[in-house]
Formats: structure tokens, C-alpha cells, sequence
């Protein structure tokens, strides 16, 4: 009876385990599809279930139009969009367009500030979730590193 | 000392969180110029902003933040001697926390 005990425990101790990796990776695979290299369109794609983002002038992204230093590029995005969930930040011609994803809690103001890295010249994409839809608002960053700007 | 250095400001009846964090936020295409080899990836993977024990920004980030990350987010509400905590955990396991109060 002991050994059956003690193989019972230890079956049960790797089945677990087991189940506990896999839902581990799982997650790391959502995480990783979700900031993986390809174009802003596959990034959209793993973030949003649908395709319906409607473009708001009720976002306002506070961004430098030339940003001389691409490696920082500050940003400010608020919005006057009642009960704001999730904010998107996306800059189009990175090797990982998906920079961000801020899930903000009721308490909080829609309202965020960060600083990113911009390899080229792109467009710099914000999408929010608020009330389960989604805005979207967008405008181009020229990025001059190491010239004289133009 | 620690990584996180966590400003606040009370602003008409809000109040402002700023956080400035110290780390490579490294994305894995940059040459280390002394070997010639690549830098590995090392970068902030998620970002926790609590008041008062209560989650208020639960942040994903990629390694397009810039390095050493500055960010600020707005409480609606918040009083004098609140605690903020910011909380960060990157992809090799690293972690920090910090608390403050509001001022």
C-alpha cells in the first residue's frame, strides 16, 4: 500500500506540474505573438479581434513632428472618451510596431505619458478601448538622427 | 538603491504620477561595439501602478519603450499620505518595487 501511495503522490505531483507549464507557456506565447516582429497590419491583427477601429478626433496624441533623436521620442495621449480601458501604442515601420499596452482601471484619467524608440520616419499609431469599442488616431513623426534636420 | 524613482503632484483634486525607471530596455539588434556580438534582449515586459493596494495601471510593454523608461498616468481622486507603488518585471526574471506616498 505504501509504494502505491507514494507513486500516486508523485503521478500527481508531475501531472501538475506539467499543467502548470503548459498554461504557463500559453501565456508566454500570447505575450510574444502580441509584440512580434511584422507589419503594423499582422500586429493589429494579434491585438484586436476585429477590424472595426473607428478614427476620433476625441484622442489627442501630443507628439514632436520632427523628433531629432529617434531613440526618444516623448508622447502624451489623453482623451475625452468616457470610460477609457485600454490604450494602443503602435509606431508603424519598427521591426515590433506594438510598443505598449496600458490598461488603465476606472480610477484613472485617460491620460498617458511615455517615451519611444522610432528606428525611421512613421506614422505613430494610438488605438483606445473605451466602452468596448475602438478609436483609433494617428500622425507622422519625421525622425532626423545624426542630420540637420528637413 | 532602487530602480524607480516616483514623483506625485496633486493637481485640482487629482493627481499626477510620474515614474522614471533605470534599465538598458535593450531590443536585441544593437552591436556591443567591444565584442561585435549582438546585446541580448533585455527589456521591462509588464508595469504595475497600485493606490493604495488597489491595481490602477497594469502596463504590457514591448522593447520599443525607450531606455530607462519615463511614464505618468492621472488618479482621479488620491489625498495626501496615500501610497502609489510602482512594480516592474522584465524577460530575464529581473524585478523591482517601489512606494511612495502622495505629497
Amino acid at each position: 500500500m505504501a509504494t502505491n501511495r507514494r507513486i500516486f503522490l508523485k503521478r500527481t505531483a508531475v501531472a501538475c506540474s506539467t499543467c502548470l507549464l503548459v498554461l504557463k507557456t500559453a501565456q508566454a506565447e500570447s505575450l510574444a505573438d502580441l509584440f512580434s516582429p511584422g507589419s503594423v497590419a499582422e500586429s493589429f491583427a494579434h491585438s484586436f479581434a476585429t477590424k472595426d477601429i473607428t478614427t476620433s478626433d476625441k484622442i489627442n496624441l501630443k507628439i514632436p513632428i520632427i523628433a531629432e533623436n529617434g531613440a526618444v521620442v516623448p508622447l502624451t495621449v489623453t482623451s475625452s472618451l468616457e470610460n477609457v480601458e485600454q490604450i494602443y501604442i503602435f509606431v508603424e515601420k519598427n521591426p515590433i510596431p506594438l510598443m505598449a499596452i496600458f490598461n488603465l482601471s476606472p480610477d484613472m484619467d485617460a491620460f498617458v505619458s511615455a517615451r519611444v524608440k522610432m528606428a525611421k520616419t512613421s506614422q505613430v499609431i494610438v488605438v483606445v478601448k473605451a466602452q468596448s469599442r475602438l478609436y483609433k488616431i494617428q500622425k507622422l513623426v519625421k525622425v532626423t538622427i545624426g542630420g540637420c534636420g528637413g | 538603491m532602487s530602480t524607480i524613482k516616483i514623483r506625485t503632484k496633486l493637481i485640482e483634486g487629482k493627481t499626477q504620477i510620474r515614474t522614471l525607471i533605470s534599465h538598458p530596455m535593450e531590443h536585441g539588434r544593437n552591436l556591443d561595439e567591444a565584442t561585435g556580438k549582438l546585446i541580448p534582449v533585455h527589456y521591462i515586459q509588464e508595469l504595475l501602478v497600485k493606490h493604495n493596494d488597489k491595481l490602477i495601471v497594469n502596463s504590457q510593454l514591448g522593447a520599443g519603450i525607450s531606455k530607462n523608461p519615463y511614464f505618468a498616468f492621472m488618479l482621479k481622486g488620491g489625498k495626501k499620505g496615500d501610497k502609489i507603488s510602482v512594480s516592474w518585471k522584465d524577460n530575464l526574471g529581473n524585478s523591482d518595487v517601489q512606494i511612495r506616498e502622495i505629497e
